[in-house]
């Protein structure tokens, strides 16, 4: 658990590092004349509650774990998956959405890196909460004090989720 | 005392492990055999690096850009950088010696993850395939080992995107040692061992460890968004496309700056484990040695934009960087007093391995009065880009950090191998190498005062002597490889037995047999609080725990 918590620490100053890029640029570079970037907040604002709620849901399933009862931590797992899912169906729908792409300018460019990356780690921690699901039907492979592989999905959800709340207040709210 | 060690988990089962010369050709998790394949493939890479060294400086034995065109003199250049510091020394200081040693010194079997120790490791090799494999297809990059925008999105795509996946790969593995590390010293630590009682090399490398967690995720993002630009034309680093260069040097720098010192940081921890045991003296002031590594790390983390001076860096942040970057002299000055009063004093046998690391002293701190000069705005601004950044640079890295490699070889090779290298020729190795490297960059200095630039392949004439003596240093260099490679090969089969402890040194690593068995001690870990109590009558060491007696007795 310690090493993954280290690894989330590099990971986190990856995201901090794409976080000071989109903050100097916002800071100095003007959008050129014309250009088109409008974001709009409906969309993500339900992403966002769908990603927080996803939080609260492996966490729910973890405590179902720690009390044995391994029916309902693998009803709430799926559904932490789904959440997810949900999120990043959502973020497709954004994408075909938007009035602008990839190489239209620096904020654009921006915007799909930043976004693009974390829906890379949603994918990536989805694809953990599936595999922990599935592992979980095999009778003892998690135990109420030994699930060393829920926990680190969890804790990587959480990282995924808190970096989401950033990322939602920079881009879409600053 | 001694407290048995939990048993070792199911990571390296001896018994499935190849055994003798061929395990180093193979995926193994002994941290043992991956220090030494990483230390043999860092020593390959320097080879090649050399020789692109040597290419560079052929080249600038005259004026005229004849031996090399200018695009290969760039692209010769850039290799040159990327491959001694990301092949050479960040893996040799850090994969090689860390791996091989921080098990022991903090008693334990392993590390922390052996798998992803195999894993660091053997990204390595396939990365520098892809270096070197960049030179031969569609042409290499030509901008440097800093592969700033604009120039290395103009300079041949292919090359470069390849370029940055080397160094990505390089980047992972970089990190996932780090983690480990950091794992290891503070989860792994045998029971009763404090952190206070590590030996030094342990908090240099934790100390290194934080800064390539923190550091190397950002170049990590940057190289990505660079590779961004080149292939799908985004417009991150482009000015061209409204993008912004100068965030590129940030970003590029708040990790490039703290790699110096994931560099030289673990530098300094072996040369605080080779200076007591060849002085037969405690290392002097412990505690402020300890403090001025946490000193460094933070420091270095934020003094990255002295590099951007010329950077259209705004007035406040040049005082601000200038003022840091001179405090970094501090928590240094404060090693180096502590080295020599460890020395002052003492019973020292000049053997190899303490030149080198006297000349480590010596080199690294005329490289860091010259770094605290380029800390000055004004001075800056009138060197910048000239030979006086490639003198200081070097005087640095490789009189601070290959030095000091030469001499860790010396000192562990018995326990590598079980067999002494031959002192005379290591002697003779040093005495070349420290003639043949003052000579090549002391002039680089003046060179670069008088205003010649770096990273060119034409200068003045008017500069040619002085080259021509920085060469002649050159090749002395490229010729002091010799008597150590002979040394180490013949050293290695037939080289004086050494037995366990041929130095009589304190530190756990020489309480087992050379070379040790797979998981480090045939029996129980020792407990070593006191891993520098030398020249001390044993009764008067507080040492905590009457195994550190044992320990002391068993040293003389």
């Amino acid at each position: 658990m310690f090493g993954l918590a280290t690894f989330l620490v590099a990971d986190g100053m990856t995201f901090a590092g794409f976080f000071a890029a989109y903050l100097t640029f916002r800071a100095v570079n003007p959008l050129p004349a014309g250009a088109v970037y409008e974001l709009e907040l409906i969309l993500p604002t339900i992403n966002t509650v769908l990603l927080v709620l996803s939080s609260f849901t492996f966490h729910r399933a973890a405590r179902e774990l720690r009390q044995d009862q391994l029916g309902a931590c693998r009803l709430w797992l799926l559904i932490t998956a789904g959440l997810g899912l949900a999120f990043l169906g959502g973020q497709m729908v954004e994408y075909f959405s938007l009035p602008f792409g990839l190489t239209d300018n620096l904020y654009a460019s921006t915007f799909y890196a930043l976004t693009g990356f974390h829906g890379l780690h949603v994918t990536l921690g989805a694809l953990m909460i599936l595999i922990v699901w599935w592992q979980a039907r095999t009778p003892g492979r998690f135990t109420a004090d030994h699930h060393f592989g829920v926990e680190a999905a969890e804790l990587y959800w959480h990282f995924v989720d808190g970096i989401w709340l950033i990322l939602y207040g920079i881009l879409y709210l600053l | 005392m001694t407290i048995t060690l939990p048993p070792q988990t199911s990571s390296s089962p001896p018994g499935l492990q190849p055994q003798g010369w061929l395990r180093y050709l193979s995926f193994s998790l002994d941290h043992k055999v991956i220090g030494l394949q990483y230390m043999v493939a860092g020593f390959f890479f320097y080879l090649v690096g050399g020789a692109l060294a040597g290419m560079i400086r052929a080249e600038l034995v005259s004026p005229i850009s004849d031996f090399l065109s200018r695009e290969v003199y760039n692209e010769v250049l850039t290799l040159h950088g990327t491959v001694m510091i990301f092949l050479w020394i960040v893996p040799v200081v850090n994969g090689a010696f860390g791996n091989y040693l921080i098990p022991f010194y903090v008693g334990a079997r392993d590390m922390a993850f052996p798998r992803l120790n195999a894993v660091a490791f053997w990204l390595i090799p396939p990365a520098g395939f892809l270096l070197i494999a960049s030179y031969f297809i569609a042409g290499a990059a030509q901008s440097g080992w800093t592969a700033y925008p604009p120039l290395s999105l103009t300079t041949p795509a292919a090359g470069q995107v390849v370029w940055i996946l080397s160094v990505l790969l390089l980047g992972g593995s970089s990190i996932f040692g780090g983690i480990n590390f950091i794992a290891t010293i503070l989860k792994m630590r045998r029971p009763g061992l404090k952190m206070m009682q590590l030996p030094m090399y342990c908090w240099a490398m934790l100390g290194t460890s934080i800064l390539v967690v923190l550091s190397t995720p950002v170049l990590a993002g940057t190289l990505v968004l660079l590779s961004f630009d080149i292939i799908a034309h985004t417009g991150f680093f482009n000015p061209a496309l409204g993008g912004n260069a100068v965030v590129y040097q940030h970003l590029f720098w708040f990790y490039s700056h703290p790699a110096v010192y994931i560099m030289v940081l673990p530098a300094f921890g072996l040369v605080s484990e080779i200076l007591p045991v060849h002085a037969r003296k405690p290392l002097f002031g412990y505690t402020t040695m300890v403090y001025s590594i946490l000193g460094i790390v933070f420091l270095g983390l934020i003094v990255w934009a002295h590099h951007m001076f010329t950077s259209a860096t705004p007035p406040w942040m040049r005082l601000f960087f200038t003022i840091a970057t001179a405090f970094i002299a501090v928590p240094t000055g404060i090693k180096f007093f502590n080295w020599l009063a460890t020395l002052w004093g003492g019973k020292i046998a000049l053997n190899s391995a303490m030149l080198f690391s006297c000349a480590f002293i010596v080199h690294f701190v005329f490289g860091g009065i010259t770094g605290v000069a380029l800390a000055q705005v004004p001075f800056d601004i009138h060197v910048h880009d000239t030979y006086f950044v490639v003198g200081h640079f070097h005087y640095v890295v490789y009189g601070g950090t290959v030095f000091v490699i030469f001499g860790s070889i010396y000192h562990w090779f018995p326990k590598f191998t079980g067999r002494m290298l031959n002192e005379d020729l290591g002697r003779f190795h040093f005495l070349i190498t420290f003639i043949g490297f003052n000579l090549c960059f002391a002039p680089q200095h003046w060179l670069g005062l008088n205003g010649m630039p770096r990273r060119v392949a034409e200068y003045d004439p008017q500069f040619t002597l002085v080259n021509q003596i920085s060469s002649v240093g050159a090749l002395l260099m490229a010729l002091s490889t010799l008597p150590f490679l002979i040394n180490v090969f013949w050293s290695a089969f037939s080289g004086r037995v050494a037995g366990d402890n041929p130095w009589n040194a304190l530190t756990p690593e020489w309480l087992t047999t050379s070379p040790p068995p797979v998981e480090n001690w045939a029996g129980e870990a020792p407990l070593v609080t006191h891993p520098y109590g030398y020249g001390v009558p044993p009764g008067r060491i507080d040492l905590g725990a009457a195994t550190g007696r044992e320990i002391w007795s068993s040293g003389q």
